[in-house]
Parts: structure tokens; sequence; C-alpha cells
């Protein structure tokens, strides 16, 4: 992919779009009766990984504030804040790996899902509670269990679909000169 | 002044990535008021030309240039991108890529924008703009509310804001059904007449863009520029007939009966298009002489829709009002029509995707409505436009078998029937290969090997052969008819009229959820009424059978395609 | 799904406010409703935010979806609040009024019940103000208006962007999902979770992919159109404040004063009755 700073610009729009399309209207039900699976961690995950902390947090932040706002209560922001956070913690990864050039080996993963299970941690296992308590008073322990449900079922996401979309989009890089046609 | 505006000198340019130049020693010279055709088959290297021209290489795709590149006589390497846009407007390809803005007037308003111009001047400038492709009523009118041809008017009218020297077209006819690619045509050539600016067109349907005089046509193949000359000159010339563009249908009309196409007979347009008595004499023998085919004998029935009606949730009119079809087992049909005129609602319906308000649909005199999605794809197979909506695995085998492992069919199973399909699908000796090293043609058959797999007795294909040159569309047809040998019968939407000529025994034309009418190929393409109805466009051959006085303009196409079919392809 | 956010377009004073000032006014009103637990403010606030939603012309059947799901929501932290945490009000208020008792745990105070009804009001003192801004804001203008509070316009044409492309996205994953479906792909309930998960990445592979395509077009198409030349940008969509924009700006800002002079006064968020 060229390089150049109004890709990020596009990426982050594109991304949240993303984002947004698979948090709103894309439900997959989860073992737990009434609740979906939140794909759209898988996507910000590799997003993130791909266009850096910039791009990641631009993409948490508003693909979750627009799906808020599409529901009409208005801004949760503690939770925005959190995807934001993710997003940003995910971009690190982007670092050390280089997805960017199609590069996404076994030890790669490893370091991918290493960030995301530190980022979902952190999100939502510290994050959206303390915000919670800090901006709308709510009681510490239906915080902290939300967050740990929601920050576990994250990571599974993340881990199966956040890998996935790695390993499709290196190999969807073509490389010559290995390939010989078979009789 | 100098009114060169473009000037290549021994111009060359190698991608970073890649191990050679993709363009070798380009001279070309643009002048002002100028207008250019550049066409070459897909990789000649044509729209790396187009990127130096505007600016993005050498400022977003990196590598190695070498000679010299002038744009209004500075080199562009001295120049920004932002430079560069002042002197060149560029129209892309994808309208909808292009279309940036939340309605027409922010789409038109956004390089005015970003240049901080201020009211009042930014909203007279969008309105000139506006007024200049006629979109001054659609203002505020958001992408999905208009048609494509629409879209790529707001395109030209966002390049239009600024006095631009250059107007940059890259593949302006891709996505755009037949009428609407003639009158976008049109377009150009007023658009030019007012602004004066030199005007350079990146495209292989060569007739369609010769609908309007060109200056010149610049033949690019390997990333060299093989020919750089008059319309009449290249069409009278040996260039384009091993370079992967097809010449115009009445030129090759001429061909088969004989007649030397020189530069003297104006063969750019059928309109200028000169034949002595002599000349015409020879199609009007080669018409005669041609046997009529035989009437083929009636196919027993598969597909049999009864009174067809469906609307989306949510909206107030009918898609589809009342359709009837019947399709006989081992057709090749067309399904033709504008842009909205329930053709791809229509596909949908009969593949399960959607279910129908009333009427039914019969398979094998089975009605299909009792059946799951997955039931329908094991008998009506579908196929969408763009190969990369389809593809999920990395390697070929995957991809093809998945179908098969979600059917929980038993391994070895799944291994023999893949490696069978891959076989009939000439992709046997890409068997260990990964999806992404293959060409655009390739992942098509990878695509229809995916839902042939599920051995389907029919398949419906969305517009096969889109953005394809003469070479790949001719790759996927001939594959098309194989299958359609072996039995299967093949529905395809488009909105080719060379592929409807040439391939399909029948053409059903929807019009506003209708069909307005079904019947075979050479009366569609040379009946006015439809034509209008349906945003076709006439077939050339018919004006050609006119110039050279056969009364019967119809038969004339059909011997065409008769001719075609037996002594071409036996 | 033209119209995901529910804009409205039906002329009223509210509407005529500036996307930028509806904005601070969203921002200013919403921080005030947080900070606030006393329930003399929130009662103030929610007579106000249904005299706004009147002026604006918004009627109730326009949002009554978006009201649903509010609703949904409402009812539902509320119930976890009490699950979780029956005695959070006890612990807030300092004093202990029981009720009656549900067994166990589960004793009804007044404390509880009053800390509930705070909870249910803050929710009616924000969620009208928000659906008001989501019906009467020209999404065209939200990007203008970003940029115009201090957001940078890069940034600000981002959202622009995720706006005008989620219509497309939408489409394009419904169409990949049908045809993925009719190959076999399954989401329901019937496979395991890692299965069901693994059948989502059969739907978002050729969707994401796509994607990347299309950011490339985009940036291509913006670039050649000179994004990104100068340190600012101006917006067709833009319109000049006038005197009620301003009055409406202060007003908010009056609000989250008085909240935070409450807070002051009160020594802390709560107001407490009970004291």
């Amino acid at each position: 992919m060229k390089k150049s700073p109004v890709i990020t610009v596009v990426a982050i729009g594109i991304g949240a779009a993303l984002f947004f399309v698979l948090g709103r209207f894309v439900a997959i039900p989860s073992p737990v009766p009434n609740t979906n699976i939140a794909l759209q961690y898988g996507l910000l995950a590799f997003m993130a990984a791909l266009f850096g902390p910039v791009a990641g947090l631009l993409i948490g932040l508003i693909g979750h504030a627009l799906i808020d706002f599409s529901y009409g209560w208005g801004i949760w922001w503690s939770w925005v804040i959190a995807s934001a956070v993710f997003g940003c913690l995910m971009g690190l990864v982007s670092k050390k790996i280089r997805l960017d050039e199609g590069v996404f080996e076994k030890k790669d993963a490893l370091s991918f899902n290493l960030f995301q299970i530190v980022g979902h941690v952190i999100a939502w296992g510290l994050i959206a509670p303390v915000l919670d308590i800090v901006m709308y008073a709510e009681p510490a322990n239906k915080v902290f269990t939300q967050g740990l449900v929601g920050g576990a079922s994250n990571i599974v996401t993340t881990a199966v679909v956040g890998t996935l979309l790695c390993v499709a989009y290196a190999s969807a890089k073509p490389r010559k000169g290995s390939l010989k046609e078979e009789k | 002044m100098d009114d060169i505006i473009i000037q290549f000198e021994h111009f060359g340019f190698q991608y970073h990535a890649q191990s050679e130049p993709t363009l070798h020693d380009i001279n070309l010279t643009v002048r002002r008021g100028e207008k250019i055709l550049i066409a070459g088959p897909s990789g000649c290297g044509k729209s790396t030309l187009a990127h130096c021209i505007n600016g993005l290489i050498p400022f977003s795709y990196r590598g190695e240039s070498s000679g010299s590149l002038r744009i209004a006589g500075k080199e562009t390497k001295e120049l920004s991108i932002f430079d560069i846009s002042r002197h060149v407007g560029t129209v892309l390809q994808d309208p909808d890529g292009q279309f940036v803005g939340l309605t027409v007037a922010e789409d038109i308003a956004f390089a005015l924008e970003n240049d901080c111009v201020q009211e009042p001047a930014l909203h007279e400038r969008v309105q000139k703009a506006a007024a200049m492709v006629e979109l001054e009523d659609h203002l505020r009118h958001a992408p999905n509310e208009l048609s494509g041809g629409q879209r790529q008017r707001v395109a030209l009218a966002g390049v239009l804001v600024d006095d631009v020297d250059v107007l940059l077209f890259d593949e302006p006819l891709a996505n755009l059904d037949p009428a609407t690619g003639k009158a976008a045509i049109e377009l150009i050539e007023q658009v030019q007449k007012q602004t004066g600016a030199a005007v350079v067109i990146i495209e292989h349907r060569l007739e369609d863009v010769l609908h309007r005089e060109v200056d010149r046509i610049v033949l690019m193949g390997e990333g060299r520029i093989l020919a750089d000359t008059t319309p009449d000159e290249l069409l009278s010339g040996p260039w384009l007939r091993d370079s992967g563009i097809r010449e115009p249908l009445y030129l090759t009309a001429l061909r088969y009966a004989g007649v030397e196409i020189r530069a003297e007979m104006a063969p750019r347009s059928i309109r200028t298009l000169r034949l002595s008595d002599d000349e015409k004499a020879k199609v009007r023998g080669w018409f005669a002489a041609v046997p009529p085919a035989e009437e083929r004998p009636p196919r027993p029935v598969l597909l049999d829709v009864q009174d067809l009606h469906f609307t989306y949730s949510g909206k107030d009119h009918e898609t589809l009002r009342g359709i009837s079809l019947r399709v006989g087992q081992g057709e090749l049909l067309a399904i033709v029509g504008r842009n909205g005129a329930g053709k791809s609602t229509f596909s949908k319906v009969v593949c399960g995707f959607e279910t129908q308000q009333s009427g039914t649909v019969r398979f094998h005199g089975e009605d299909m409505a009792a059946l799951s999605i997955k039931e329908h794809a094991d008998r009506i197979g579908y196929v969408m436009q763009n190969p990369n909506q389809m593809i999920s695995k990395v390697m070929i085998f995957d991809e093809v078998a998945l179908g098969l492992r979600k059917r929980g069919l038993p391994e070895d199973e799944v291994k023999r029937r893949v490696e069978e399909t891959l076989r009939i699908c000439g992709l046997w000796p890409f068997r260990s290969w990964p999806i992404s090293a293959l060409s655009f043609g390739q992942k098509k058959r990878v695509t229809i090997a995916a839902i042939l797999v599920l051995e389907p007795e029919m398949i419906i294909l969305d517009e096969p052969t889109a953005g394809q040159d003469y070479r790949h569309y001719t790759e996927i047809m001939e594959f098309l008819l194989t299958l359609q040998k072996r039995g299967i019968t093949v529905a395809m939407i488009t909105h080719d009229m060379h592929l409807m000529l040439e391939y399909a025994e029948r053409a059903v034309v929807f019009s506003r959820g209708r069909i307005i009418a079904d019947t075979d190929c050479a009366a569609v393409l040379t009946d006015p009424a439809i034509i209008g109805e349906a945003n076709l466009k006439e077939t050339s051959l018919y004006a050609l059978a006119g110039l050279c006085g056969i009364a019967d303009g119809q038969a004339f196409v059909r011997r065409f395609i008769d001719y075609e079919r037996k002594e071409l392809r036996p | 799904m033209t119209n995901i956010f529910n804009y409205i377009d039906r002329p009223s004073p509210i509407h005529d406010l500036t996307g930028a000032t509806k904005l601070v006014c969203l921002l200013l009103w919403s921080f005030a409703a947080m900070m606030t637990y006393d329930t003399r403010l929130l009662v103030l606030l929610v007579v106000l935010s249904l005299i706004l939603f009147r002026v604006s012309k918004i009627r109730l059947s326009d949002v009554r979806f978006m009201l649903g799901f509010t609703a949904v929501f409402m009812v539902l932290n509320n119930l976890l609040v009490f699950l979780f945490s029956p005695q959070h009000g006890v612990e807030l208020y300092g004093t202990r009024h029981v009720l009656f008792s549900l067994g166990g745990s589960y004793v009804i105070t007044k404390e509880q019940l009053f800390y509930h009804l705070n909870l249910f009001l803050k929710y009616l003192a924000s969620i009208p103000v928000a659906l008001l801004f989501v019906c009467t804001t020209n999404p065209s203008e939200f990007a203008a208006s970003l940029n115009r509070i201090g957001v940078k316009y890069t940034v600000a044409y981002s959202v622009a962007l995720a706006l005008r492309y989620i219509p497309d996205i939408q489409r394009e994953y419904h169409e990949i999902s049908q045809a993925q479906q009719a190959r076999g792909v399954e989401m329901s309930k019937k496979e395991n979770l890692i299965r069901r998960l693994k059948s989502a990445g059969a739907i978002l592979i050729p969707l994401i992919l796509s994607s990347m395509d299309r950011i490339e077009v985009i940036s291509n198409a913006m670039e050649l159109r000179c994004f990104g030349k100068n340190k600012k940008r101006s917006w067709y969509m833009a319109r000049p404040f006038t005197k009620w924009d301003w009055l409406a700006m202060a007003g908010s800002a009056l609000l989250l004063a008085a909240a935070l002079l409450l807070n002051r006064l009160n020594g802390s968020r709560f107001w407490n009755p009970f004291a």
C-alpha cells in the first residue's frame, strides 16, 4: 500500500465506518443470552496494527461515538474512551510487526495477540470501570464485572477475527518468484 | 507563449517494489486544446502514465524516473502534487471512490475548500461548475440518490471548479451503461469546447470514445508507446490487431467481407466512413453468402418464473413489477437494462437472497419458495461482479472447497470434487497457489469454480467482464462457453453490447421492474424503442448495413453473429 | 438506510443554530448532567430539555425507535446496578431507611430508590438533548462544526468520510454476507462460538480487503484535489454565528456553572435530603 498522510485520514474514516457497521448492524449471538459478539474489536485491532496508534485511537473514538449517537442515548463517554484507548494501545504493535509490508508470521501473531490481550485488559478492566465510577458514580462491583465479562469476550473475538484478518491481509499481498505451474 | 502543456522526453519509470521498469522511453507531447486517447491492454502502463501526468507519481507512489516530464513548462520533479493539480484535473475510474462529499455541492466544493476559498466565491463557483455539467438541480443530493452517470458528472464538476489546462479521464466508460457512456463522451466534448482545456482519455473501449472526434490515439503496449497517430491512420494500420484492443465492430464486419481498410476511408467513425461502390458490393455479397443459422430445437424449461413482485423493505415503490420468464436448459442469455431496472434484484430473488412478495419461481417444475438460501445455491449459483468480494481463503483449493466443507461432506469427497472442478475451470496448474498470485481473470475463475463445485445446473453472473480488456474478456467468455457446452445454463447481467452480440443467444431487457423485450440480441440492438427505454446503444453494424444499401439491417446483424459463431468458433 | 442518524429537515429555531453551537451546547449540557447528582438541578434540566424538544418541532413519532433503544438501555442499567449493589444508595447518602425486604441482602431502602430516581433523571436530562442534536444537525455540517470548535480539520474530515461511506459499506456487507450464506457460511446459534467467529471472518475478509482498496482510491482522489495543502480549510456547509448561537452557548455554560457551584455548596456531587 502507498504511504501518505492522506492515507491515514482516509483509513480513519473508513475504519470508523466499518467499526460502525459491524457494531451497529451485525449481530452474532454470543453464549451469554441477549448479548452480541463485538466483531468491531477484531477489526479495530487489525486496522490499528496496520495504521498505527493515532489511527487506532481515532477509529475507536469516532466509530464508537457514532454508534452511541445512532442509538440516541448520547455518548456514553467512559466506554467510548475505553474503545479509543484500546485502539491506541493496539496501534503500538505496528512498530513491532511489519503488517503493512505484508509480513505476518507466527511470532508476529504472538505479538499481535499479546498486545490485544493487554490492551483489552487495560481498556475494559481498568479505564471503562474507573471512568464509570468517576463520571457516573456507578457501583464498583457492577462496573468491574461488566468490564471483565466484556473484556474477556472481546479478547476471544479479537484473537480469532483480528488474527484472521491479519493473515488474510498479509497473504493478499502478491509475492512473486516462488510459484511454478504444476501439470 | 508555448502551447505545449505536457511533454514527456525519453521518460521512464520504475516502481520501488518492482524489478522491472513499468514505462520505457516515453515521448509524448500534448498541446492546449488537444484531445488525446490513450489506449492499451491491462498492464501496458497506461495507468502509470496517468499517475505521472497528475502527480500521484512520484508523490504517492514511490519509484525511480528517468528522462524528463514537463507540465506547463516545468519539470514535475520540481513541483508538488498541489502545483500539478492546478494544471491537471483528474476524473478517476471509480465514481464512488472519487465522491468524497456527503452531497453533490460539498463534493464539487472539495478542492475549493482545500484552497481555503471563502464565501461568497465558494458558493458561486460551485454553482457555476454544477451548471456546466447540468447538475444545478441536484446540489443537495447524496451519492446514493444519483445514477452512475450523474456521479461521474459530479466528479467532472469537482475538477472544473478550478481552471485546469488538462482534463485527464481514467477509464471514464468502465462503469456506465452504453447510453450513459455515449452521453459522457458528448459531455466531455462540450466541456472541452467551453474551457479550451486539453483532454486526455485513457480507455480501451475505442469505438465508444470515437463517438466524438479525437485528435490522436496513443497506443501503448508493455510500457512503450507503439503508435501515436490520427484515429484514421491507427484504425487502418496493423497495430490494433495484436494489442488486445478491440477495433470498432463495423471495421470487423468490413474485414470479414474482404474490404481492406485504408486511412482515406475515414474509418474513425461509422458516420465519417466512406466506401466505394465496389466495397459496398463486397459487403452485400458477403451478407448474401453467409447462410442463416439453423433454428435451434426448443430446449426443455429449466427455470420458470411467473409474475414475480418484489419491494425492498422500507421502500414505497416496487422493484419488480410482475416478472415472468422462462429459461431453457443449457441456454446462455443476457439480462440487460439500465441501472436500477431490477436486474440484480431479480437475480437475488431467483437465488433465494431475497424473498418475493408474490409470484412463483420453479426450477425443474419444483417451487423454490420453501428452499433455504443454501439449497437455492445447490441449484442456481450466483457470481458477484468483483471476485474480491467473494474470496475469503488464502489458497485456491480451500476457497473452492469452502461450500462443500460447510455442507459437511467427507474430506475425500471434497478433494475429488474440488480437483475435478479445478480441471474444468483450467485452474489445475495453479492448484497449490495462493489466490493473491492470480490475475483478475483467474480470480474470477476461482469464484466461478467455488460456485460450480456445488454442482448447480444454472449460474447467474453479474457483469462477468466489467473493466476487462479484450484479451481477458475473451478469456472469460470462452470459459463460460465451455461451461455451457457441458450443459450448464448461464445467465449474465451486462452492460456490454459486444458481449450480448457475440455470446448471448437471447437478450432479456429489463426496464422499471418489468421485462420489455425477450428476443434475440440482433432484434434488441436494432430496435430504437427498446434501445431508448433500456439505455442501450444501437450497434454500428446496423448503420453499416444502411450505408451499404442493405434494407434489412437486423438480418445483417444476425448474419454477422452467425458468421462469427460458425466461422471463428466452430 | 440513507438516514441512519435520523436527521429531520424541518425548519425550527433549533435547526437555525449552527452545528458548532449545538455541538458546544451538547457537550456543556451533558457534562453538567454528568457532573451533578443534585435532584433539583436535574429536574430543571429535564424540564428545560423537554421545552427545547417542543421548540425543535421534532415529534415523538420521529424518534420512537431511538427512544425504544434508550428505554431498554436505561432499565437494564438500573436493574444491573440494583442487582450488583442494592445498598449503593446507603453507601452514598450515609443513612439507611428500610422500606421492605426482598430476601437476602436485597433490602429496599429509601436511599436506594432515591439514587435510582436520580439515575433516571440523569438519563432524562441528557437523552432529549442528544436526540435533539442528532435530529436537528445536518450530517454535512457536522465535520465543519468539529473543525470550528478546535478539532483538527484532518480529523474532522475523517468523521465526514465515515458518515459518507457508512451506507456504502453497509450495502457491501449485506451483499457479501448473502453470497457467503449461499455457500453455506452460517453465523447462527447452531455453530459453536469459535466456528461462528470463523464464519464471521469469511464475510469480514472480503469486506475488509475491498475496503483497503477503497482507502487507496479515496486517498488518491483527495490528494488530486489538494486535500492537506494548507493548515486550514474552508467549509461549504459552515454558517456564520448569530446572536442566538452566542445566547445558546452562554445558557449552556451557565447550566454547567450551576452544576459546579452546587457541587461546591453541597460538598459533594450528591444533594442529600436524608441528612
